[in-house]
């Protein structure tokens, strides 16, 4: 009878672990959105999910490194993280002087990202998720027809070196969520299903669930040239690349009970 | 009758077909001749390529043979100097605006390492057009920052190329500076000359207008509605002025890489006093001679060349004019050396022209002033002074006084205005040419003397005084009457 009080009391505080992990989350409603272009056919359903308020921070990354010594830069196979992988770092469970404890988390390859939000019970989440996510403002859930949003995205586009500022200072969005843009990039699940060769004036003609977009943008279509700067971004990513400017945060699924 | 002129249509129509059939196939199997040929030279040996920042040019390939050319392209974001005051984040192929220059022949087999900094934001990759292949390599090249990509091709054509990065979006890769120039030269290379550059022109969208201060961000709506803030040579305004300036020696032949990264305007690149003895057309091999204006393309090139005969400064512009006045697509090319007064006098005399006699010539002061609504205070006179700046003034002195650098004086915070109210309505009564000094910066220019009643003068000069930091003097009217008087 102890015993079975002992395992139930073990379950009872692994699962409120687990809970106040999730206290950083943020719900997003689900909908259906078109991602990047106005072709109705290809709308795209995506069902309520969890997403952290915050990019992971170097701190946070340092814990999951220490924790997990295959993670670290000398252990980690070169299949799985490419030669910048936490290059900056002095050692392996020492981050370079110059970074902030609590700026987001770079030159991380896919696999470790992927592994990193696995330890903690969570995901990835996928480009749509992501898109979706991002298409909030401070005020509503899908700004992308507002000048000024995409004049803010366009312009961080544009400056170099914002990877190295803490987490949370640009602004909250709709769903409670920060930093979707303003300070780096961040990985995706399927990053790379959606095939942009490189030659993207060549993409234009593929019959790839892209490209229509491409042929549509109008005078008026900022929007879209915020989009085909991150599905480049992603297209030009291979999953053991580390980049300077490309972090990650952790999604969920909410579960149906 | 009928009979006989048809076998004549007849045997007129074969022979026609004929020949036209002979030419065709001649042209083809020459056509394949070269192609074929340029193809198979073999490569012997192999060398990293001299790579050169604007305005220079790598070495001339001479007699070399044709060789494994190693390239190494680093492609860098960074903020640099537009104008004055202005700045702008360039994205760049080597760290400059236009890219490092390279320089091959035919037969050459480049090696091509295209090098993303580990800064950079965005990935990138470049398109060659001296490439025959897809996408003239930018799909091999397509590369992640803080990566590398490795491709080769084969160069065929001779004749000088632009490259530029292809990654969407397009338009704003190249808008923000991602172009550059590749030289193919033929067997035995270009005929030598005395001086080669490389100059290559650009338009720019800024979200502020034209001199507006800071750090300007990249403006999609203008570009995509082709209204340039800048159009300019070498990346900025300054480029090749001032200290910039090209330079050569009288007698000297000049050769111009020109180039045209857009990317939306077309070039109409001429050089104020001179005459392109031979012009490359758009970079091939025709070769037209004794040209004053060449077209150059957007995403297209041309060499031209020229001797210099006479001292003095030539200006490199675009001829669509109001590009270069006003939107910076204007550089220079000093020539020192010996007076060839045959060639170019100078001015001889300066005379009065009265076309039709000086009965018609009506004297400021005669008629207009009785239309004029005279200012009754110092607020109404700054007020109509304003008004006659921008009609009058403001093309050349510009919005807020400052000036077109090397071309016409700043009147904002000027020394040389503050110093002597008399002398400033002199000038604006007679005009001013020849070379004076203001805020320490030497200009010799023209100003053309303005047919303004004493009234007006007074007004726009005293609006003048009162703007943008000069001494706020007051120039009435009987003031400017003493003036016109005194001569």
């Amino acid at each position: 009878m102890k015993k079975y009080l002992f395992v139930f009391l073990w379950c009872l505080t692994i699962s409120s672990g687990l809970f106040a992990q999730f206290d950083d989350m943020q719900k997003v409603k689900g909908g259906v959105f078109t991602p990047l272009y106005g072709v109705d056919s290809l709308q795209v359903k995506i069902d309520a999910f969890l997403l952290d308020t915050y990019p992971v921070s170097n701190e946070a990354f340092l814990e999951f490194v220490v924790q997990n010594p295959k993670w670290r830069k000398s252990e980690v196979p070169k299949l799985f993280a490419d030669g910048n992988y936490l290059k900056d770092w002095k050692g392996d469970v020492q981050l370079a002087e110059y970074l902030l404890p609590n700026a987001p988390v770079t030159n991380i390859s896919w696999f470790a990202a992927k592994n990193y939000c696995e330890s903690k019970g969570k995901r990835l989440p996928t480009v749509d998720e992501w898109e979706f996510a991002a298409m909030a403002d401070q005020n509503s859930a899908d700004a992308r027809k507002m000048e000024s949003y995409n004049q803010f995205i366009l312009e961080w586009y544009e400056t170099p070196n914002s990877f190295n500022k803490p987490i949370g200072s640009t602004f909250k969005n709709f769903y409670g969520i920060y930093d979707l843009h303003g300070l780096v990039w961040e990985w995706t699940s399927d990053f790379n299903s959606v095939l942009i060769s490189g030659e993207s004036r060549q993409d234009v003609d593929k019959d790839s669930k892209l490209f229509c977009g491409s042929a549509a943008v109008g005078a008026s279509d900022l929007m879209n040239y915020a989009a085909f700067m991150r599905y480049a971004f992603r297209g030009s990513m291979k999953a053991s690349y580390s980049v300077k400017n490309l972090g990650f945060r952790c999604a969920k699924d909410i579960d149906v009970n | 009758m009928m009979r006989t002129n048809r076998f004549k249509n007849i045997f007129i129509a074969t022979l026609t077909v004929g020949i036209v059939a002979t030419l065709y196939s001649c042209n083809q199997q020459k056509e394949e001749v070269i192609a074929k040929s340029a193809a198979e030279i073999v490569v012997n040996g192999e060398m990293e390529a001299e790579l050169t920042s604007p305005p220079n040019v790598p070495k001339p390939v001479g007699k070399r043979p044709a060789k494994k050319l190693i390239v190494h392209m680093e492609v860098l974001e960074q903020v640099g100097e537009m104008t004055g005051g202005v700045e702008y984040v360039y994205w760049t192929f080597g760290g400059t605006v236009p890219g490092s220059f390279i320089r091959t022949r035919v037969g050459d087999e480049v090696e091509f390492h295209l090098e993303n900094h580990p800064n950079n934001k965005l990935p990138h990759n470049i398109d060659l057009h001296a490439v025959t292949g897809p996408g003239g390599g930018a799909s091999s090249s397509f590369v992640a920052p803080g990566h590398k990509a490795k491709f080769s091709f084969k160069v065929l054509n001779p004749g000088l190329y632009v490259y530029h990065c292809a990654t969407a979006p397009v338009g704003m890769h190249i808008a923000n500076g991602m172009y550059g120039l590749i030289l193919v030269e033929p067997e035995g290379g270009l005929p030598k000359v005395d001086r080669e550059y490389y100059v290559m022109q650009g338009d720019f969208y800024t979200k502020g207008a034209n001199g507006e201060r800071g750090l300007q961000p990249f403006d999609m709506q203008k570009a995509v509605d082709e209204d340039a803030d800048y159009v300019v040579f070498n990346g900025s305004v300054s480029a090749l002025t001032g200290n910039n300036a090209l330079t050569a020696k009288v007698g000297e032949t000049v050769r111009l890489y020109v180039g045209n990264g857009g990317p939306n305007l077309v070039s109409s690149f001429h050089v104020i006093g001179e005459i392109f003895d031979a012009v490359y057309v758009e970079g091939g091999s025709m070769v037209n001679e004794n040209v004053q204006t060449t077209l150059i393309p957007a995403g297209g090139a041309a060499i031209v060349e020229f001797k210099v005969d006479v001292p003095g400064t030539l200006v490199l512009v675009d001829h669509s004019i109001f590009r270069a006045f006003n939107k910076g697509a204007l550089g220079m090319l000093n020539v020192e050396g010996e007076e060839n007064k045959q060639i170019y006098s100078g001015t001889i005399e300066e005379g009065i022209y009265l076309p039709e006699g000086g009965g018609i010539q009506s004297m400021p002061g005669d008629s207009k002033p009785m239309e004029v609504v005279a200012a009754k205070s110092r607020e109404e006179k700054i007020k109509f002074g304003r008004e006659i700046y921008m009609q009058t003034c403001f093309a050349c002195h510009q919005g807020e006084g400052q000036g077109v650098p090397n071309a016409f004086p700043p009147l904002a915070n000027s020394d040389y205005l503050n110093a002597d109210v008399d002398r400033a309505i002199d000038i604006v009564l007679h005009g001013l040419s020849g070379e004076i000094t203001v805020n320490g910066v030497k200009y010799n220019s023209v100003m053309t003397s303005q047919t303004l009643t004493d009234e007006e003068i007074a007004n726009v000069l005293t609006y003048v005084y009162d703007s943008w930091g000069n001494n706020k003097s007051d120039v009435t009217p009987m003031m400017v009457t003493k003036r016109r008087s005194a001569h």
